[in-house]
């Protein structure tokens, strides 16, 4: 399936304002030392993590959010999945939403495998039947059938990501957002979450995706957004978007 | 599967990260059943004893206030079936600041989650709750093997006094919770504030010594504020419960009602619409605050 512009907006963005205050006090008492005395100074430094941000994301699309670090990528995935609400303008988006926002969130160390499964399809929105069905693709695509009813805390990291990442790849949003995490674990893991990244990507998926990794990305987006302080520089298909950043870079 | 194309388009664009708060956790009780397993997995992780301790600790409880109270304060003497009356008085103020403690940390607690899924975050002050009722639970049963062993013959109406206790107590409790875990999350002040509460829980509901004590020295008015406080209705409901059906509690040719205040339907109703209220604004409350959650965690 390939996006048409003219097809089902699942996100729109517009004007998009998001303001972070950085609270150098953390308790009553200064906050009531700092009011009782005239309220002088800042008791926080404000600055804008989204300036005007608008954009709007169709059915179908896979769309990277590029730039450099502290440029507003993340935050907009937090704006779009509903953690952080905009200070001004709106965020709308359609279906259900879910990602892999932070691989392992929902992971509890004192679970054992086959609980955290449960537990994490049911933080990502899966029903009971939902995650009934699909337990065992989830457990194979991890590949830790031996460990599953073990608790957590003795897998080792690699085996941790693949669990959760497993979860997630398996929930099936309507509007997938992916954060830094394309792929985890050792050298052929890694290949299978790409793998199934452009799988889903081919079933027309819609996904929105930060990461890094430029050449991956041109893989499997292909449109790009650039966002430089908060503010959309460029909006255009992915080899231009990535060209673009590259070209920042050198300079 | 997705929604498929055709109901993806029948639905509207939606603003993300709003919920419609309590009213909304029906549809999330599969991930609620399992935050309540994750809670009480890890309060017991290490932990040879587990679930005992929920035994242990208002045994001992019970039986230092006894010998305290009941002993060398004389007020066994004064009052019939003293160890039912102040065991079941304790419960339900167990039952407050367990929940109290609980949901005032849910959210620093889960802060991993809450802020980086959005999820309706009264899940996690509403599976305190049920963790504390989990806890509450086998010192209800402690409560009435001890009762029945006095004679407690109960009728219907008081079974359904010592659920109303549970009730308003929950509702009081979950009201002043919320508020005080969205609090946290801006000031871990609140945390203190809420071992205040819970220390004065105890003696501002008839838990050692009898409403009418309390009659005789304050003013009328304010007696009846202290009876609309939740915490003294859900403990007197708790005595009709589980003491007054006791033997020899009621003398002979008298009723319940002579072991209440006269004005009790006023000021039950009155403590029934104060839980409400502090549920209401409890959930008012924490809906204005969750909004920044996340940027503050």
């Amino acid at each position: 399936m390939t996006a048409s512009p003219d097809g089902l907006v699942m996100a729109e963005l517009t004007n998009v304002v998001k303001r972070f205050d950085l609270r150098h006090t953390r308790s009553i008492k200064e906050y009531i030392v700092w009011w009782a005395t005239g309220r002088r100074g800042q008791l926080s430094d404000e600055f804008n993590a989204l300036d005007n941000v608008s954009f709007t994301v169709t059915q179908g699309e896979s769309i990277a959010l590029l730039g450099f670090n502290g440029s507003g990528k993340s935050t907009t995935l937090k704006l779009v999945s509903g953690v952080m609400l905009p200070d001004s303008g709106s965020v709308r988006v359609r279906g259900r939403i879910a990602g892999l926002i932070e691989v392992g969130a929902g992971m509890h160390p004192d679970l054992t495998g086959r609980e955290n499964v449960y537990l994490n399809g049911a933080i990502l929105g899966l029903s009971e039947q939902q995650v009934n069905e699909r337990f065992d693709s989830i457990v194979a695509f991890s590949g830790i059938e031996k460990f599953i009813d073990t608790e957590v805390k003795f897998y080792s990291s690699g085996m941790y990501m693949r669990l959760a990442f497993a979860v997630a790849v398996h929930t099936d949003p309507d509007l997938f957002l992916v954060d830094e995490v394309l792929a985890v674990g050792d050298e052929p893991f890694q290949r299978k979450c790409i793998a199934r990244m452009k799988q889903l990507r081919a079933a027309g998926q819609t996904l929105m995706v930060v990461s890094h990794d430029l050449e991956l990305i041109k893989d499997i987006c292909e449109r790009g957004i650039v966002l430089e302080h908060g503010r959309v520089v460029l909006d255009a298909p992915i080899a231009e978007a990535v060209d673009f950043l590259r070209s920042t870079m050198s300079d | 599967m997705a929604t498929n194309d055709v109901e993806l388009a029948d639905q509207p664009l939606r603003h993300p990260g709003h919920s419609a708060g309590l009213l909304e956790l029906f549809k999330w009780r599969f991930l609620l059943n399992l935050l309540v397993k994750k809670e009480l997995r890890v309060r017991y992780r290490g932990s040879v004893l587990g679930m005992i301790w929920s035994y242990v600790k208002p045994a001992v409880q019970l039986m230092v206030y006894y010998v305290a109270m009941g002993q060398f304060l004389g007020l066994g003497r004064a009052i019939p079936g003293y160890v039912v009356y102040l065991f079941s008085g304790m419960v339900m103020i167990n039952f407050f600041n367990e929940i109290l403690s609980n949901t005032t940390r849910s959210i620093i607690f889960n802060a991993p989650l809450v802020g980086k899924i959005y999820l309706p975050r009264e899940l996690f002050p509403v599976s305190s709750v049920w963790v504390a009722f989990v806890h509450v639970v086998p010192q209800i049963v402690v409560l009435i093997v001890g009762a029945l062993l006095m004679g407690w013959r109960p009728g219907i109406m008081n079974i359904v006094g010592g659920v109303a206790a549970l009730l308003v107590i929950g509702m009081f409790a979950l009201g002043i919770g919320l508020a005080f875990a969205a609090f946290d999350v801006y000031f871990r002040d609140a945390e203190n504030l809420v071992e205040l509460l819970m220390m004065v829980a105890i003696w501002v509901s008839p838990v050692f010594y009898q409403w009418h004590m309390v009659a005789d020295v304050l003013p009328k008015w304010l007696f009846t504020v202290y009876q609309t406080n939740p915490l003294a209705m859900g403990v007197e409901l708790s005595h009709y419960a589980f003491w007054m059906p006791v033997e020899g509690v009621i003398a002979p040719g008298q009723s319940p009602a002579d072991l209440l205040p006269d004005n009790v339907t006023t000021v039950w109703l009155l403590g029934l619409l104060v839980a409400v209220l502090s549920l209401v604004l409890g959930q008012v409350i924490f809906h204005r605050l969750e909004g920044k959650f996340a940027q503050e965690l």
